[in-house]
């Protein structure tokens, strides 16, 4: 199924990079944004036969105030928690159309893009009714890890640590005190065919897994790192740079979850550590270092729970046995 | 049409408010923002896209020759592309007064 | 060729859903408006409606799923009720402000709490400003024809704002009535396929649902304002075009034995069948009363309202939802609000009944009648009264 649905997968290299834009200059994002970067690069990936629903937030505030709009391709906006509904409705109202001679039949891409609090949030519902009932549509959650448009609140994927305005670090107070929620997990839970994490970063992986994921017949949902550097408090040159580090320290790794098998597309050998990755956001300024030494080992954990669902989801990995066996207290 | 054009009769308005012309934001000159602003050395460039695809802001379009220019109409200053550039290309530049 | 049949009114509407050869279809199931969105799937599941059915996972996911479907031009219905109703409230409001003509059933039932599957108008009396043209359905012939009017009038060009028909929960979405079933060429006659001005279409890119700065917000509401007061010669003419092609004439205001009437009763839905019987039993006992019902509830039709009403001395709104704190009914209120400029203009007296499935007797109405011809006489109370509460 999958492979039959990416046989006309061209990957994208440095060297092909897609010249179409679905952004257009002239947005209002914050200098040096990240997640309007990234959103840059998918709408580079999905190309001009593409509709985008977007939620309330950052990025639909800054693309589209009125009478001028940042959006080259048709864009419709509803509310905050309802982009999976919408785009679930886009999808029906094109399949009905096309099938009933209304409209001529035509591939059109249907993207949905929220951020974190759109998606693991108030979102949550409409997301897993969505991916549930099976339209063939791509989610993008772009998590910048806060409510940013409202002023940098607290969400459920604010990491452990972070001072945000409604998690705000103090003498009682660590910053945010939960860890942050696997959404991408929650995706997975829904058995779709394609889930995977992006960072732009890395930006070529990034467009070929927006690339596979709009050709993959069914829901798809991409999980995608947006730095902030308004809400992060990082300089407004390093958004990328403090992506990589993401990557390169084990905090946000990159891999695909393929019809339930999980992928890994950085395998970080030598990481750098949480501490350096914090280092130049001042969210986590206030952290001691037995504070961050704690996280540390929650990172570690977390690599080693993924490297075991790559073992376990690759029946060609070796000893699949050994993780699984493991029994302790 | 500038950002004041949002002064519009309610007859004149599209249907449902919605916006005819795609990409119009680039009547905005997001370049304004901007309190420094990259320069290339041509020497050092070997045309490799980078700072093309990190631009946030969707400056850079690539000339005749093979070098890729940022738009001072839109370029807002960030510095990523000085920062990303694997060979040190670009130099960020204070604006004059 | 019209059929005769015996048919609940929900599977009625769902009948008339069918012949407009709707599109889209989301929707999510609450008492009473269940039977409707059952035989939709239904009809759809074996091949007797083309649509797709979106069984989503809330209302606010159905109606955000409408918004979706309308905006690329596909013909959208769907139906709620209640709390599915009030779930829906936040989106209400973007879909006439995006112009889109979705249609949707209300099976009116009251609102929690307590929690109360029964009928009354407190659903609908909260959602009265969010813009759709709404209009009340009497019986289970009106439920049909109505439904098939509101695609009519929704996707008009000088319209194109979404309708919303309300029908009382049980009392009528679950009764069995004889009715009128149109078929699809029938309706195709009456109702031409969507042809949407805007939609979201890769070769004409454009952004729906941007930003109102401040600015613009203004005008947005009154462009979408204008549309809806327009929107009145455009129902009544699509009823006009109805009754020609089918013989069944429909009109916003209706009335009822309303000569010489010196207290008129002031109703809407399916409660003014009972109301006319009570009408006909008072007038044999020589009392001067008569009945007007409202079957357009929005926008309000001041005019042929008031001129139903000339030289009636006691006007008597019965309201199905309260106003709580508030000065009289909804309806009420409205009633008084479009006589107070009349010269001689009367007293508007408010009663509510009917909450939460409590039966409305003819014995209400009279009851009703003999207060209000009390209170022109002696004055009314400074609020309304709510008929058949106990008191000990
Ligand atoms: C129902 C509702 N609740 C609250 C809000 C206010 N609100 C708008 S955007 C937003 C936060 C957006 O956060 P996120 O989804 O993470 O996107 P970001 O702005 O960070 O990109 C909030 C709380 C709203 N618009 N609607
Ligand atoms: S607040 Fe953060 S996410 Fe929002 S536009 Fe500014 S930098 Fe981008
Ligand atoms: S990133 Fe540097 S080397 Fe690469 S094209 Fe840009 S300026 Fe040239
Ligand atoms: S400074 Fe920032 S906005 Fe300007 S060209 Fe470089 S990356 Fe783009
Ligand atoms: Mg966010």
């Amino acid at each position: 199924m999958i492979e039959q649905d990416l046989k006309n997968f061209q990957k994208i290299t440095q060297k092909s990079l897609p010249t179409f834009e679905g952004l257009a200059q002239g947005h209002r994002a914050c200098q040096g944004c990240g997640e309007v970067l990234a959103l840059r690069q998918v709408m580079k990936a999905l190309g001009p036969d593409t509709i985008a629903v977007s939620a309330t937030g950052c990025m639909e505030i800054i693309t589209s105030s009125f009478p001028q709009s940042a959006w080259n391709i048709p864009w419709l906006h509803v509310a905050f928690e309802n982009v999976a509904a919408v785009a679930s409705g886009v999808e029906a109202g094109l399949k009905a159309q096309m099938r009933k001679g209304s409209l001529p039949e035509k591939k059109i891409f249907i993207v949905a893009t929220a951020g974190d609090g759109g998606t693991a949030d108030i979102g949550l519902q409409a997301l897993s009714g969505a991916l549930e009932r099976g339209h063939n549509f791509v989610y993008v959650c772009l998590d910048n890890e806060a409510y940013m448009n409202t002023g940098i609140q607290r969400s459920s994927a604010t990491p452990y640590g972070a001072s945000t305005t409604t998690s705000p670090s103090g003498k009682h107070s660590i910053g945010q005190n939960t860890w942050k929620k696997d959404m991408p997990a929650i995706a997975v839970a829904h058995r779709i065919p394609y889930v995977a994490t992006a960072n732009p970063a890395y930006h070529v992986d990034l467009m070929n897994k927006v690339q596979k994921a709009k050709l993959i017949n069914g829901p798809a949902y991409l999980h995608i790192y947006s730095s902030c550097p308004t809400g992060w408090r990082h300089e407004i040159d390093k958004a990328v740079e403090i992506s990589r580090m993401a990557v390169e320290s084990r905090v946000f790794p990159l891999y695909e979850v393929i019809d339930g098998r999980y992928v890994l597309n950085r395998n970080v050998k030598k990481p750098i550590s949480v501490a350096d990755y914090f280092k130049p956001q001042r969210r986590f300024r206030h952290l001691r270092p037995d504070d961050i030494a704690h996280i540390q080992a929650r990172v570690d954990a977390d690599w080693e729970a993924l490297q075991q669902k790559v073992a376990l989801t690759n029946p060609a990995s070796p000893e699949p046995e050994a993780v699984s066996n493991k029994k302790e207290e | 049409m500038s950002t004041s054009s949002a002064i519009i009769g309610w007859k004149n308005l599209t249907l449902g408010c919605a916006i005819l012309e795609p990409g119009s934001s680039r009547k905005l000159k997001t370049g304004e923002w901007r309190s420094q602003h990259p320069v290339l050395d041509k020497e050092k460039c070997i045309k490799c896209a980078i700072c093309y695809i990190d631009c946030p802001d969707i400056a850079y379009s690539q000339n005749e020759e093979g070098y890729f220019i940022a738009d001072m109409t839109y370029c807002k200053g960030c510095g990523i592309c000085a920062n990303e550039c694997p060979k040190d290309a670009i130099t960020m530049k204070m604006e004059e007064e | 060729m019209a059929k005769r049949v015996g048919m609940e009114v929900s599977l009625g509407v769902s009948e008339a859903v069918k012949v407009a050869d709707v599109d889209v279809i989301a929707a999510y199931p609450i008492t009473p408006q269940t039977h409707i969105v059952e035989h939709l799937a239904e009809l759809v599941a074996n091949g007797e409606l083309d649509a797709e059915f979106i069984p989503v996972e809330s209302e606010h996911s159905a109606m955000s799923s409408c918004v979706g479907s309308s905006a690329t031009g596909a013909r959208t219905y769907t139906a709620s009720s209640s709390q599915g109703l009030a779930l829906m409230h936040e989106i209400l409001y973007i879909v006439p402000a995006l112009r889109l003509p979705v249609v949707m059933t209300v099976a009116n039932r009251a609102l929690s709490g307590p929690i109360n599957i029964w009928n009354d108008h407190s659903d609908i009396m909260s959602e009265r400003d969010i813009g759709w043209v709404q209009t009340f359905a009497e019986n289970g012939q009106e439920a049909f024809d109505l439904s098939i009017h509101a695609f009519r009038v929704a996707e008009d060009h000088s319209v194109l704002l979404p309708v919303i028909v309300n029908l009382d929960g049980f009392t009528l979405t679950h009764v069995v009535e004889p009715f009128e079933i149109l078929d699809r060429a029938e309706v195709a006659k009456y109702l031409p396929p969507y042809k949407p001005v805007q939609r979201l279409d890769p070769e004409h890119p454009m952004t729906m649902g941007a930003v109102g700065i401040p600015e613009v917000y203004t005008e947005a509401k009154k462009q979408m304002e204008d549309a809806l007061v327009r929107s009145k010669s455009v129902v009544i003419q699509a009823w006009k075009e109805f009754g020609d092609l089918f013989g069944r004439y429909y009109h916003p205001v209706e009335t009822y034995k309303t000569e010489g009437a010196e207290t008129l009763l002031l109703t809407m839905g399916s409660v003014s069948e009972t109301a006319m019987t009570a009408i006909d039993k008072m007038r044999e006992a020589g009392k001067k009363v008569g009945l007007v019902r409202f079957r357009l509830w929005r926008p309000f039709r001041f005019e042929q309202f008031v001129e139903a009403v000339k030289g009636i001395k006691n006007p008597a709104v019965m309201d199905r939802a309260m106003s709580p704190g508030g000065p009289c009914g909804p309806v009420a209120a409205e009633v008084r609000a479009a006589l107070y400029d009349q010269p001689n203009r009367p007293k508007v007296f408010s009663f509510v009944a009917g909450l939460g499935g409590r039966d409305v007797q003819v014995s209400d109405f009279e009851e009703i009648v003999s207060r209000a011809e009390i209170y022109a006489e002696k004055g009314a109370p400074a609020t309304y009264d709510l008929i058949g509460v106990r008191e000990i």
